[in-house]
């Protein structure tokens, strides 16, 4: 099957081969073009000039921090930010999907602000709440709520009809049952939403200390722009893509973790 | 509950919601009108926007800025993403070769990559272009790469059999097969890209909505902040519907 041959997997060793040199060739590249003199280094620092300057970073302050300091002022607002989303956003949904007239009451208002992206929400954030901590929580807070609503709202609209009927049958209110039988069948599709909500909130972030704030990664990144510093902002981008990628990692194991657990209690 | 119940509800809000602000900042002044905008200051500009122009030009200009820049770096990135997300779907070795530089690279969100454009390229029009490019390609790589992989064992086979190979064979088979995953990775390109442009040009730029938005925040103008956003809200909404039909368009196989 000719047609096929492409899909058949590797032998280990071409694998690690190609991997290699995939990886050699991106880095290779970057250097041999860093070091040709071609580019400046202030535009294009070679790799190992940009672990020298984080090295740098996490030692000497720039611009008021260091590094690991700029990093600890951005997930504090990260975590106010997705907190409140979460807090609002959860309750919120599961009410939507619970009562009718809420539902229908609160959904063209919430599209109508959905459709509005996060970063747009900027001006208003620095007008209403400064450049501190507020601005940035705000366009966090843009970024992580719709996602966080919209999966506990499904949650809530697809929990198995018995499960409403017994509920209804035995007497419980309607804060019964929006706690203790909506709540729990919807947790998976929680996690899965808060999942997006905490990758759409970091994002958010970065693009919030890139304009609204006077502290954090972004910030960084902006006054290593403006210095024309290839290498701290390089710094900023992989704190960054680290960060993300450890949050994204750390609720991936959350979802793991009650996929297991509800596979259990199911037999 | 009858049909029409719903939707009647839902404007009744829309109504109340308006009426809300209109009462709260004009009749009974409960918001500061510097703080958020009252309905005639909105009206004022969205006229001034129009006829005379804010931000050194009128809305339509601003507005064409935005798109065009979209466009060009969704178009651009969603060709390459497609053609690279086919090869890594389809041959193991495109696969291996690619997959650790697109996995060190995907964790970086799109507006990070916003300084880094503006270093190299400066406020202009292709650092937009940059950053609207690494915004839109990660989704059209992953999703086709999905879309791909996910594709019935049987339809390759069955297409082989009746000698369907090369360049046929990736239009025939292997792009309609990847069609549906193809589109969610565009969709979420697309909204991607919008929101990056908005941001890079908030950042800095000379024409463009992000640049409405950030002259209104240093105007304190909450009028003209709040026009900025509900055409940010519309031109996005509308692209997306436009990708919309396109995909309906494009697949009638899936047409209800």
């Amino acid at each position: 099957m000719s047609a096929r041959s492409g899909q058949a997997p590797l032998p280990r060793f071409e694998a690690t081969g190609l991997w290699l040199a995939g990886l050699g060739g991106f880095f290779g590249l970057w250097t041999l073009v860093a070091l040709s003199g071609a580019v400046s280094a202030q535009f294009l620092p070679s790799p190992w000039a940009v672990v020298e300057r984080f090295g740098e970073l996490a030692r000497t302050p720039f611009v008021g921090h260091t590094i690991q300091e700029h990093l600890v002022s951005s997930i504090g607002r990260y975590l106010a930010g997705f907190g409140l989303a979460a807090m609002i956003g959860v309750p919120l949904g599961l009410m939507m999907g619970w009562f009718r007239g809420l539902d229908d009451a609160v959904t063209p208002l919430f599209e109508a602000i959905r459709f509005v992206a996060p970063i747009a929400w900027v001006p208003f954030a620095a007008l209403w709440f400064g450049t501190g901590i507020g601005g940035p929580v705000l366009i966090i807070f843009m970024g992580a709520f719709p996602p966080a609503l919209i999966n506990a709202y499904r949650g809530a609209k697809f929990v198995e009809p018995r499960l409403i009927e017994a509920g209804r049958m035995l007497g419980a209110s309607d804060l019964r049952m929006i706690t203790q039988v909506l709540l729990p069948a919807s947790v998976p599709s929680i996690v899965a939403g808060l999942r997006i909500s905490a990758g759409l909130g970091w994002q958010s972030l970065v693009g919030a200390e890139l304009i609204v704030a006077s502290s954090g990664i972004g910030y960084l990144m902006v006054k290593g722009q403006s210095a024309i510093s290839t290498a701290t902002v390089m710094c900023g981008m992989i704190a960054i893509g680290v960060v993300g990628y450890a949050i994204d990692a750390l609720l991936r194991a959350v979802e793991a973790h009650i996929h297991r657990r509800r596979g259990r209690n199911a037999r | 509950m009858q049909p029409g119940h719903s939707a009647a509800i839902g404007v009744a809000t829309v109504v109340l919601a308006l009426a809300l602000w209109a009462l709260f900042t004009t009749a009974i002044p409960w918001i500061d009108t510097a703080r958020f905008p009252a309905p005639a200051d909105v009206w004022a500009a969205l006229t001034q926007i129009t006829v005379q122009g804010y931000a050194d030009a009128r809305l339509w200009r601003h507005v064409a800025q935005s798109s065009v820049l979209v466009l060009t770096g969704f178009a651009t990135a969603c060709t390459v993403g497609v053609a690279l997300g086919l090869a890594m779907g389809w041959s193991r070795r495109a696969e291996a070769l690619l997959n650790p530089v697109f996995l060190l690279l995907r964790p970086i969100p799109p507006l990070a990559w916003i300084p880094l454009a503006i270093v190299w390229l400066g406020l202009g029009d292709a650092a937009k272009v940059l950053v609207i490019f690494m915004a839109a390609f990660v989704p059209a790589v992953i999703n086709t790469y999905t879309g791909v992989r996910a594709m019935e064992p049987q339809i390759v086979e069955a297409s082989s059999m009746l000698g369907a190979r090369g360049p046929r064979f990736v239009r025939e088979v292997l792009v309609p097969a990847a069609a549906p995953h193809i589109f969610t990775g565009l969709r979420l390109s697309l909204q991607a890209s919008w929101t990056t442009l908005v941001a890079a040009e908030l950042v800095g730029a000379l024409y463009g909505l992000g640049q409405v938005l950030n002259n209104a925040a240093q105007d304190i103008y909450p009028g003209m902040i709040l026009v900025g956003m509900v055409f940010v809200g519309l031109c996005g909404g509308l692209m997306t519907a436009v990708l919309g039909w396109v995909e309906r368009r494009a697949m009638p196989w899936r047409a209800a």
